[in-house]
């Protein structure tokens, strides 16, 4: 057992007991907590997999960008203990066999990644900021573009919901 | 690291916590962050597949996935905003005027 | 060849062109080239006519263009003038030329003046078709043309729900008739494959013989042409619509329902005797059908109070006359009749309508005021010693009578005296029927003359009655000529129509002049009339109304004739139709409707319960779909 697979190993733990943290959690503060502490902890398995600029995306975009904004938006409205009781006892079945399909999918998933193994080449490709911004620029200008016309209409739309009818 | 089956594993089970979690709980922001738990692990798969195949294609792919992420974000975050000065609650079992 | 085309067409663009600007033309415009296109229509008929004339026989036939042309059907619109019908054609023109200008003062002041017009115009235009179709298809359009006006005429003071009524059932009890009349020409397409009449019944062919094979089925057909007649010219079973159909203006009455539309079915039994020759059975069943309309609707003008219903009832006894001589092959005789009787029984009922017109002056421009009890202006009842008031209107009124009753000189008497000949020779029967309502005629028609005319006038009406305008006088006294001269038309000394027809009708028997007999009958006429006057001649008791019981309240009634249709056919059908409103149509097509409605709405109910607008249930669903789905390509990749 590589020193690699030791750290994936209790990494893959960390962000799986962080993702049951945030599926458990009644705080909603500590579930966006957990959900930061499961992206950090990909971060890391990303390193792993040869891929140090996605890894520093994943800390600074999602880590950083995104759960701020997750975390800005609790506090506005002050919904972090928003455990409200189950108001609706006709849907108390739904969460069990929510429960039984989650686990289902699980086994098939399972099933399909140990019908077979996968592995990969030893040898690396460079996949610093050079060669993915080389891609960006190149290959994938067009989606690139896309997508910033895409951030930009999500910007107004954000802009117009959140606007006080006057 | 070479052996890409766990990581694929782990991809997995996050995305089946993730889709739990969507479906069983009540929070809309928790739901929300759920949907992120749930991109984050196919983020985490496609990482692999670019490790598997020895290409930046899929790498290019988690890119965009955090682009329309984040868009999703903001529109879903301002979507909540709005929802809550006239209901004041993200219980999205108040929400279910759209029924037949 | 297109002048052929001008009779029908002049009348047509006139209708066409009151149709449009009627209203805005006035009366008398539109009321003048009504009549004017009638005129010149009859114009073209005269040389149409002398056309005619001058050739030897066959006459003009012309294939205008082709009209229903598929398969091995084909049907040209074609128009044929033979001696037969060019004969017609003066009636129906000039007749309807003079009904025209009668109308003209007649239908002064009513607020449909020239759709009045519009009306008969076309129907002058179908009356031509009808009678100059080169083919069974082109005749049939006339006949239904012509049926259709004379709904619309029966129909028209459209306010009053009788006039409607009476409009519906004429043209339902045409209908019945014209199922009968298609359905012979369906089969007799298939036998002979063709409509027309120079393939059917050899028009223009010298020695024209009915093929073997379809002789067994000319039975059938003749037969099935009869149900046409009978619905048309008013025979039995079908007669009760004409004399419900005098509820129309009385100008219309006398052209549609007396001189020329209810002849429509003589003018095809004659055009078809070929057909009938070959079939004799058929034609005794005409003849028979012919005497017992004859009697039956005689007997029933002895008792009518209506003068233009004594005149409906006579109209169809003296059709029955005209169906029977058809029948019994004496067809000279019977256009013979046709043709006097257009003369005298639209005299008759233009006079009828003038003494209408008069009845009415009283309460049209005299009445103090609308309160006044109201008279009916047609009951016989109430007229009496209109003869003073109105004597241009009692001469000719009365000339029209004779010639009703066969007084000789008059026309009637010698057509009359040809049919009756013809079945004393024939058919002993039908000779006996015909007899007798011979008797009966002259007996009604001196009731009706002693009614109307003689006397002292029984009611404030009949005292300040009018006579009516020279509009109206002149055409009474054009056909009041007519009918005191029509006999010469085939004078026993000359025979002229009958040797006129007989390039068409081949030659018949020559109709003789028995002495004896119509010295027979000119006495029983004389002695029937006297017997009338000397019974009416104060009126008699009938100005009282009262009910009536017995054998005269069964002629009354027309035998109770309508009570037996309304009783057989048309309770049944009501309860019928009702039954399909009511169980069927509200029960089983509304149920069915209404039932898929409900089931939908059910399903819907229970359906709506999924849709409930809790987002997570949304998601399990999809989720339970995502793991079928998973689940079902596992099981199958294996």
């Amino acid at each position: 057992m590589s020193a690699e697979f030791l750290v994936f190993l209790v990494v893959a733990l960390i962000s799986v007991a962080s993702a049951l943290g945030l599926l458990l959690s009644k705080n909603a503060i500590y579930a966006a907590m957990f959900l930061i502490l499961n992206m950090v902890s990909l971060a890391v398995i990303y390193l792993l997999l040869n891929a140090p600029f996605i890894a520093a995306v994943q800390v600074a975009v999602y880590a950083g960008a995104i759960m701020v904004l997750f975390v800005f938006v609790i506090m506005l409205l002050g919904a972090e203990k928003l455990n409200a009781p189950e108001t609706r006892p006709g849907l108390k079945w739904q969460q069990p066999l929510a429960l039984a399909l989650g686990v289902a999918l699980a086994f098939q998933a399972l099933y399909v990644v140990f019908a077979r193994g996968i592995t990969a080449p030893a040898n690396v490709i460079e996949a610093g900021p050079l060669a993915i911004g080389r891609l960006l620029f190149t290959t994938y200008l067009f989606p690139f573009e896309v997508a910033s016309i895409l951030l930009l209409a999500a910007m107004v739309g954000a802009v117009v919901l959140t606007k006080k009818d006057n | 690291m070479t052996d890409i089956q766990p990581v694929i594993l782990l991809s997995a089970l996050l995305f089946t916590i993730g889709v739990v979690g969507v479906i069983s709980r009540r929070n809309a922001l928790i739901i929300f962050m759920c949907v992120e738990l749930m991109l984050n692990s196919s983020n985490l798969a496609l990482v692999a597949f670019a490790r598997q195949w020895g290409n930046l294609d899929g790498q290019l792919f988690v890119f965009f996935v955090m682009a329309v992420a984040a868009a999703e974000v903001a529109v879903g975050l301002a979507l909540m905003v709005a929802i809550f000065r006239t209901k004041h609650s993200t219980n999205v079992d108040e929400l279910s005027q759209l029924k037949g | 060849m297109a002048i052929l085309l001008l009779p029908i067409l002049i009348p047509l663009i006139a209708a066409a062109i009151n149709a449009v600007f009627g209203p805005k033309l006035g009366e008398r415009t539109s009321g003048w080239l009504a009549t004017l296109a009638c005129m010149a229509s009859f114009a073209c008929s005269v040389v149409l006519f002398a056309q005619v004339a001058g050739q030897s026989e066959g006459g003009m036939n012309t294939n205008l263009f082709p009209w229903v042309w598929v398969e091995n059907l084909h049907v040209s619109f074609g128009l044929l003038v033979d001696r037969l019908s060019a004969a017609l054609m003066l009636i129906i023109t000039g007749v309807g030329a003079l009904i025209h200008l009668y109308s003209i003062g007649y239908m002064h002041g009513d607020s449909r003046f020239s759709r009045y017009f519009v009306y008969l115009n076309l129907f002058v235009a179908f009356m031509l078709v009808l009678v100059m179709g080169n083919n069974y298809l082109m005749m049939f359009v006339g006949w239904e043309g012509v049926g259709l006006c004379s709904y619309l005429l029966i129909g028209f003071w459209y306010e009053k729900a009788k006039n409607t009524d009476a409009a519906r059932k004429a043209f339902v009890l045409n209908r019945i008739g014209d199922v009968g009349f298609i359905v012979g020409l369906l089969l007799m397409f298939s036998v002979f494959q063709s409509l027309n009449f120079s393939d059917v019944l050899g028009v223009g062919e010298t020695g024209f013989k009915i093929g073997a094979a379809q002789l067994p089925f000319v039975g059938l057909i003749t037969l099935l042409l009869l149900v046409g007649a009978t619905g048309k010219s008013a025979q039995i079973p079908l007669l009760v619509w004409l004399p419900d159909a005098m509820s129309g203006p009385t100008p219309a009455s006398a052209l549609i329902h007396a001189a020329t539309m209810v002849t429509a079915g003589i003018y095809m039994i004659v055009r078809s005797h070929v057909l009938f020759d070959a079939a004799p059975s058929s034609a005794n069943v005409v003849a028979l059908v012919g005497a017992c309309t004859a009697l039956l609707a005689g007997s029933i003008a002895l008792r009518q109070y209506d003068i233009k219903k004594v005149l409906a009832y006579s109209t169809v006894s003296q059709l029955g006359f005209m169906v029977a001589a058809a029948g019994l092959g004496a067809y000279t005789a019977s256009i013979f009749h046709l043709m006097t009787h257009a003369f005298f029984k639209a005299l008759l009922f233009l006079a009828a309508g003038s003494v209408i017109h008069g009845m009415e002056h009283y309460a049209h421009n005299m009445a103090a005021s609308h309160d006044e009890k109201h008279i009916d202006p047609q009951d016989m009842r109430n007229m009496g010693g209109l003869a003073r008031k109105m004597p241009l209107t009692a001469l000719t009124f009365l000339a029209g009578a004779l010639s009703l009753a066969g007084l000789p000189p008059f026309s009637g008497f010698w057509s009359k005296d040809e049919i009756i000949l013809a079945a004393l020779e024939r058919n002993p029967v039908v000779f006996a029927l015909l007899a007798v309502t011979a008797v009966i005629t002259a007996f009604y028609t001196g009731r009706q003359l002693m009614l109307v005319f003689w006397g002292t006038a029984r009611t404030r009406d009949a005292r300040n009655a009018q006579e009516s305008g020279p509009l109206m006088t002149l055409p009474l006294l054009l056909l009041a000529i007519l009918a005191l001269f029509g006999g010469l038309l085939n004078f026993p000394g000359g025979l002229w129509l009958e040797h006129w027809l007989e390039p068409v009708l081949g030659a018949e028997p020559a109709a003789g002049f028995n002495v004896a007999i119509a010295i027979l009958f000119s006495t029983l006429t004389i002695v029937a009339l006297l017997v009338a006057f000397g019974l009416y001649r104060y009126g008699g008791r009938e100005t009282q109304v009262k009910a009536q019981t017995g054998l005269k309240g069964a002629l009354n009634r027309g035998w109770y004739l309508d009570d037996i249709y309304r009783a057989i056919f048309v309770i049944p059908f009501y309860a019928l139709a009702s039954f399909l409103a009511r169980v069927f149509d509200l029960g089983g097509i509304d149920g069915v409707v209404n039932g898929i409605g409900r089931l939908v709405n059910t399903v819907a109910l229970g359906a709506r319960r999924y849709q409930s607008g809790f987002v997570r249930m949304y998601g399990l669903v999809m989720l339970f779909g995502v793991v079928a789905m998973l689940t079902w390509f596992m099981l199958s990749a294996r």
